[in-house]
């Protein structure tokens, strides 16, 4: 079973600062991080080789200081990392990065399994597995929280909805993105650590992918970003003083019409 | 390299560094008093040329546009589950309806499902004008591929020139592999929409980095602008049983209903009474709880007030509750008109997932959790003790 695990860097959201002067994102000495949605793919990734063999692929799109997410991937346990960085990426929306990364995907070839975390911390959009998968011309899977069975040409996999799951048989290959639910990432082996040092890492262009130019970054990318702001931070609002009693009574007025309202 | 999709003109640069600080990225520094864009942080969204007084600084425009005249109405995806119309579908409606008539187009729905077509005077009853219609058993419940292959197929037929979705599972699985082959713009998760009285394109805002920045985003060039809207954020419209309209049943060939994927089977989750993504109430609990048996404290307030049952990322991964409860950015994010935190100290990740909450209120033993800066109504307390009280004074508040 070969797998390729998506994958992408992204800045450590625990470190946000708003800068209270110019109200924007205080970026200095935020640590990036591998997006945490892509740990539980790389660990549900190197589960699935040490039940049924194969191999695990990481690829990521960005910066050339992506790579090291790529060597975090590597010294958990992946098997290879593969760089796809270009300047002609810049501008990319979700069309383009799906569309760069399943060129880089199908460049690589004989895959069975695509695995992504279900969405970015920093982006949140969800837009990239799906499209993916699409650009790829695969069946999907999304929000998996587990995996019920897999052999060479089937997989069968409980997709995560707002009531309940659904468990869903689909052919190989196909495009899964997961949930937190489906595992609890390793952490890295001294011997794994070790290994990503020394590894080499590929980074492929735009040319290695045989990318359209006209379907990467700006140029690919059918949405713009006009305005970026900071939203009205929310205010601390009234506290609610005396002894529990009069606390509790206090919340029960502020909150009575509400309530029944929202019964309504 | 003149490809760069922006770029310094360092002829007009003086180096004064306006852009560095107009920069919501962090990604311009100086280097030899010159402005150098970082364009792996770069997200082109024109700070910089705007507060550049020197013309300094210059974004590339994407060549050639389409012919766009021909992409009329709004269109509305109906989610709907075992026949039943979902309420986002109506929220969809009610804020489709405003776009439609600030371009003075039809708003239209779009209904796929098996045995589904009685229900399409639900939607012309809230607004649409007209209602396209795909009853197939093929599409009973959502499958991935064929519900894709059929939208593409209505929207290359019918050339839309908005489509919304809501942001839902289904809503963001399905959209993302409808936007690719049609070339079309998608932006998630949207909080905002309005149209552009110049330009009459859909400016589309929505929350990134975990809501920390807004970002407003158009798709200028091509048609149609596909967009998901977060559940419970826009009013529903109201139902008018006389409204009427036009229901175009659409066929379509067995082709397009394929599928590599098929549903084994569903299941319900058991203890899941109301849907966090769907409820007016959530009462939230996280590490102030201490133990799992103290939950049962939660669900009887939610009981008494008809709320939904959420919890910190604490408190899910002490397998306290289970993850569907888990609200935050690697949970849920909900959008109630109350929000009850009990012993949540309010980490920026959890506030990721429910500070657009109408009031929020916070019980937490320390005076300085982070809960409180966002909190409507605070009570510095213990929530063992609080949220029993408040049980009971909810009760009779009541009349239960």
């Amino acid at each position: 079973m070969n797998i390729i695990v998506c994958i992408k860097q992204v800045p450590d959201t625990t470190d946000i600062r708003i800068d209270p002067e110019t109200n924007t994102l205080m970026r200095e000495g935020v640590e990036s991080i591998v997006n945490p949605f892509d740990m539980y793919a790389i660990e549900e990734a190197l589960r699935i080789r040490e039940s049924h063999g194969g191999s695990v692929t990481a690829i990521s799109m960005g910066p050339p200081q992506a790579e090291a997410a790529l060597r975090e991937a590597i010294a958990m346990g992946v098997d290879e990392g593969i760089l796809i960085s270009d300047r002609a990426f810049a501008g990319s929306d979700t069309w383009a990065t799906s569309y760069t990364l399943a060129e880089a995907i199908r460049k690589r070839g004989d895959v069975d399994l695509v695995l992504c975390g279900k969405q970015a911390s920093d982006g949140d959009t969800a837009q990239v597995g799906p499209g993916i998968a699409v650009h790829l011309d695969l069946p999907q899977i999304t929000y998996v929280r587990k995996i019920e069975e897999i052999e060479e040409k089937r997989i069968v996999a409980e997709r995560l909805l707002e009531t309940g799951f659904e468990v869903i048989e689909s052919e190989l290959p196909a495009v899964l993105t997961v949930v937190k639910e489906i595992n609890e990432p390793r952490l890295p082996s001294l011997k794994g650590k070790m290994k990503a040092r020394k590894a080499e890492i590929a980074t492929w262009t735009a040319e290695d992918i045989g990318a359209d130019r006209a379907k990467i970054g700006l140029d690919g990318s059918p949405t713009k970003v006009v305005r970026i702001f900071t939203p009205e931070p929310r205010k601390g609002g009234e506290m609610l003083e005396g002894e529990p009693e009069e606390q509790v009574a206090a919340l029960v007025e502020r909150l009575k019409d509400a309530v029944v309202g929202a019964q309504g | 390299m003149s490809e760069d999709p922006i770029r310094v003109i360092q002829e007009k640069c003086v180096g004064c560094g306006l852009c560095v600080k107009a920069c919501p990225f962090d990604a311009i520094e100086m280097q030899d008093r010159l402005a150098r864009i970082d364009l792996a942080r770069c997200t082109l969204c024109g700070a910089c040329v705007e507060a550049c007084k020197f013309d300094a600084i210059e974004m590339r425009e994407k060549a050639g546009t389409a012919d766009l005249s021909g992409y009329r109405d709004v269109w509305v995806i109906a989610e709907q589950h075992g026949g039943h119309i979902e309420s986002v579908t109506y929220e969809l409606l009610g804020e489709g309806r405003k776009l439609a008539d600030a371009l003075e187009m039809d708003l239209c729905a779009v209904l796929l499902g098996a045995g589904i077509a009685d229900k399409a005077s639900e939607l012309t009853s809230r607004g649409a004008d007209k209602v396209y219609v795909v009853d197939r058993p093929e599409l009973e419940y959502f499958t991935d591929e064929p519900y894709a292959a059929v939208l593409v197929d209505l929207v290359r037929k019918h050339r839309p020139n908005i489509v919304l979705c809501g942001a839902t599972t289904v809503g963001r699985s399905l959209v993302s592999r409808v936007a690719v082959p049609l070339n079309a713009g998608l932006t998630a998760d949207c909080t905002g929409l309005d149209i552009d009285p110049e330009t009459k394109n859909l400016r589309q805002t929505r929350p990134a980095f975990g809501g920390n920045i807004m970002a407003t985003i158009v798709t200028p060039d091509t048609r149609p602008q596909m967009a998901t809207v977060r559940h419970k954020v826009m009013k529903e419209a109201e139902p008018d049983p006389a409204r009427t309209g036009e229901v175009v049943v659409h066929a379509v060939t067995e082709a397009i209903l394929r599928s590599r994927a098929r549903r084994v089977r569903f299941e319900a989750e058991k203890d899941n009474i109301v849907n966090i993504a769907e409820a007016d109430i959530i009462v939230s609990g996280g590490r102030g709880l201490q133990k799992p048996e103290n939950f049962a404290l939660l669900h009887e307030l939610a009981e008494v007030i008809g709320a939904g049952v959420g919890a910190s990322r604490a408190a899910v991964d002490a397998n306290w509750i289970p993850y569907s409860h888990q609200v935050g950015q690697t949970g849920k994010t909900v959008c109630p008109k109350i929000y009850i935190a009990c012993g949540i100290s309010g980490q920026i990740q959890h506030l990721a997932g429910m500070s657009s909450a109408d009031v929020i209120v916070a019980i937490n033993k320390d005076a300085d959790a982070p809960i409180f800066k966002v909190a409507t109504y605070g009570i510095v307390g213990d929530a063992l003790q609080i949220v029993p009280m408040l049980t009971e004074a909810f009760r009779k508040a009541l009349g239960k």
